[in-house]
């Protein structure tokens, strides 16, 4: 029976309210107790010492990019899980827009194989529809039963009415959530950032707030209507925040993820045309930036989540149109939320876990993960909140370096990282 | 982020003492006579645009100062086989080339060459974003009629939003302490182009903008671009065109600009674009002085 006993920590366990110094047995992939500092100690099992650092629930991230099947020149299952662990994730949500795109259970049980070498669970989400096209709905049922934990057309939106009216449906039914990149691609065509003064001063269209807001408003209506759970991905505007935190009020199941860009940066960092700040959603405005704060510290936004979306130097470093969106960010997510949120606005810790775990595990319906109740999965993350260190992109474990924190310091990183009771990351 | 340190990508990233120091050189210029500073010095004129004036007068500059100059077009090199601009910036620099003079349509474009090219790059215009050479062309032409920027009040009229003269003009003449007044209808002129640089506003009324004008710079409108627009043509021509009325609403002196290609009887009507106010053709002879100091100064032969 392998053990491992993980002692001297503080153990926050946000979901039971539980935060203070305990030591924790995991066996066969489980919880098998948690006790008293001190309490488990017996001779011959494996002990991980975890004095001064805080055992949380092994981190969940709710959306990224593996880029498997066919883009493996950015990143592979392999690489992308073994940047996870570095930064603490002990799961990952892995978005469809693949190639081909995941829009089957067959594409979906691949990525789970076991020959894709992932050090973390990967927990696919399957399009919305088929090669996310947006307009004839994928087989749910038969891609729930594959593996798939929510469903998603990322990268696009789903647009038309009745087509999302239909997903939301047929998703409620299996109690799975639809994923929604909220973009109403008709008020961005032609855009690379975000519509403000900075777009005006750099000579580039932007995309307004509203190309945000206008979908997640309908979508919404519709959650309502149908009673019916709708994510919203990488929430970047303060009136989409807004429409969510109203509509929490009156009941609706709607969830949303925040990713640390969009709550450490705004539109102009972009700098001179550093294409390393060009994402989409694009970094926004300062006011923008404080209504994601806010909705982190009141509760409105129920996870983190990176949108590591990794892509090879000749895609990033073009003119700044032609880039392709997104920056990588499994290793920089934890060390971001504690510098930025705890230590500057001083978020407290168990919150930060809670972002993190227990509300990513709730959100996609991951049960037995997200805590560390007994019996539940032995996934841990162990991080240190004041170690001061500075990342450098040229050392990632990702494929791909496009990230504009490099050279960044930060205080707090994930030390050790363990998947079903396995230590797969231990600095 | 780094760049070639004699490159020039854009008006806002020059102070007042290089402003002044470029007029004063394009003064001393003289096409048809000037020193061969440039002698045996290659420059290589990248369009990946279409232009007339600015690839001319670019080429023109080199040659009087002893140049000597390629021109690569998008349509007639490796950029069309698939080439990354970065690529091109350094098989250029292995040719010989000593700096390149580009005009690209995507903003930004210069800056990414800049940041991996090791000769200087001059910026000739990058999508909807800086034209800093016409800026400077446009500052030697001001500063021959006016005796100082200081409290000059400058009127830029039209299609500012796909303006990259507008941005370039409206950064150095703020930075030299006149007050620029960006003019046309809301669509063109949306009100955040007034946050581009202190010192500028923007205003719908073209009546109220000229009043005690200094300089009245025209910008060209392009039929195309009001397309699905408030405004129509006929009410673009009614409300904001420059004619010799309006002229009259700036200051008996003022001095009207425009960067060029003028469309007579849109922007500006025929009468004024040949009046006595109308320096338009100045301009482009100083455009010729200007590139010559450009020149010069990116490639170290002056201090």
């Amino acid at each position: 029976m392998p053990e491992l006993l993980i002692t001297g920590g503080r153990l926050i366990d946000p979901g039971r309210g539980f935060d203070r110094p305990a030591d924790i047995l995991l066996r066969d992939g489980k919880v098998a107790e948690v006790a008293e500092p001190g309490a488990l100690h017996r001779s011959g099992v494996e002990v991980l010492k975890a004095k001064g650092l805080i055992v949380a629930p092994g981190f969940i991230d709710l959306h990224v990019h593996l880029r498997e099947p066919g883009q493996q020149h950015k990143e592979t299952i392999a690489t992308g899980t073994a940047a996870a662990v570095a930064g603490g994730f002990a799961s990952v949500c892995a978005m469809p827009n693949t190639s081909p795109v995941n829009d089957s259970a067959e594409i979906t049980r691949w990525m789970q194989a076991p020959e894709r070498g992932a050090v973390v669970n990967v927990f696919p989400i399957a399009a919305a529809t088929v090669g996310s096209l947006g307009t004839e709905l994928t087989d749910f049922a038969a891609l729930q039963q594959a593996g798939a934990v929510a469903f998603s057309d990322d990268g696009k939106p789903v647009l038309d009415d009745g087509v999302m009216r239909e997903a939301l449906r047929a998703a409620a039914k299996l109690k799975m959530p639809i994923v929604q990149h909220a973009e109403d691609a008709r008020l961005t065509e032609g855009c690379s950032m975000n519509h403000g003064a900075t777009s005006f001063r750099l000579g580039l269209r932007g995309m307004p707030n509203a190309a945000e807001s206008n979908i997640v408003e309908r979508d919404i209506a519709l959650a309502r209507e149908l009673n019916a759970h709708v994510h919203v991905a990488h929430l970047s505007t303060a009136e989409a925040l807004n429409a969510v935190r109203k509509a929490k009020a009156k009941g609706v199941r709607v969830t949303a993820e925040v990713t640390p860009h969009h709550f450490t940066l705004v539109d102009d960092n972009v700098g001179e045309f550093d294409t390393n700040y060009k994402m989409n959603p694009p970094l926004r405005s300062v006011a923008d930036r404080k209504a994601m704060i806010e909705g982190l510290t009141d509760g409105t936004i129920d996870a983190i989540a990176t949108d590591h979306a990794p892509h090879a130097f000749q895609e990033k470093q073009v003119e700044f149109d032609r880039a392709s969106f997104g920056i990588v960010g499994l290793e920089t997510a934890l060390p971001i939320a504690i510098t930025i949120l705890h230590h500057h606005f001083k978020l407290p810790l168990w919150r930060i876990v809670e972002l993190f775990s227990a509300n990513p595990a709730k959100v996609f319906g991951l049960q037995g993960r997200g805590t560390l109740a007994v019996g539940s999965h032995a996934d841990v993350t162990l991080f240190d909140p004041r170690k001061k260190w500075t990342f450098d992109a040229s050392q990632s474990k990702s494929k791909s370096r496009n990230t504009p924190f490099d050279g960044w310091s930060f205080a707090g990183k994930a030390i050790a990282t363990i998947v079903a009771g396995q230590v797969v990351h231990h600095e | 982020m780094k760049r070639h340190v004699r490159s020039l990508l854009g008006t806002d990233q020059l102070t007042p003492a290089q402003i002044n120091s470029y007029i004063k050189l394009a003064r001393e210029m003289d096409p048809r006579n000037a020193s061969q500073w440039l002698d045996g010095y290659r420059v290589v004129l990248l369009f990946y645009e279409a232009s007339t004036r600015t690839r001319t007068s670019f080429e023109f500059a080199a040659k009087a100062l002893g140049a000597i100059t390629t021109l690569i077009t998008a349509a007639s090199s490796s950029i069309e086989k698939g080439e990354s601009l970065i690529d091109t910036g350094w098989t250029l620099a292995s040719l010989g080339g000593d700096a390149i003079v580009m005009r690209h349509p995507c903003s930004g474009a210069p800056y990414l060459l800049s940041r991996y090219s090791p000769v200087p790059v001059i910026n000739a215009g990058d999508g909807l974003h800086q034209h800093p050479s016409q800026a400077l062309l446009d500052a030697l032409t001001i500063a021959n009629h006016k005796k100082e920027f200081k409290g000059l009040r400058v009127v830029i009229v039209g299609d500012v939003f796909h303006s990259r003269v507008a941005r370039s003009n409206a950064f150095l003449l703020t930075k030299m302490g006149a007050e620029v007044i960006l003019c046309g209808p809301p669509d063109l002129v949306p009100d955040v182009s007034a946050l581009i640089a202190p010192g500028v506003l923007a205003c719908h009324n073209l009546e109220a903008a000229l009043h005690g004008a200094d300089v009245v710079m025209s910008l060209r409108v392009q039929k195309e671009r009001l397309a699905g627009k408030e405004i129509g043509v006929e009410d673009y021509i009614e409300r904001y065109q420059i004619d010799a009325r309006r002229m009259r609403l700036a200051k008996p002196d003022a001095i009207l600009l425009h960067p060029g290609p003028i469309i007579r009887g849109m922007e500006l009507s025929s009468d004024v674009a040949d009046g006595p106010q109308s320096r338009i053709l100045e301009q482009v002879s100083n455009g010729v002085k200007m590139r010559m100091a450009i020149l010069a100064t990116a490639l170290g032969k002056v201090r």
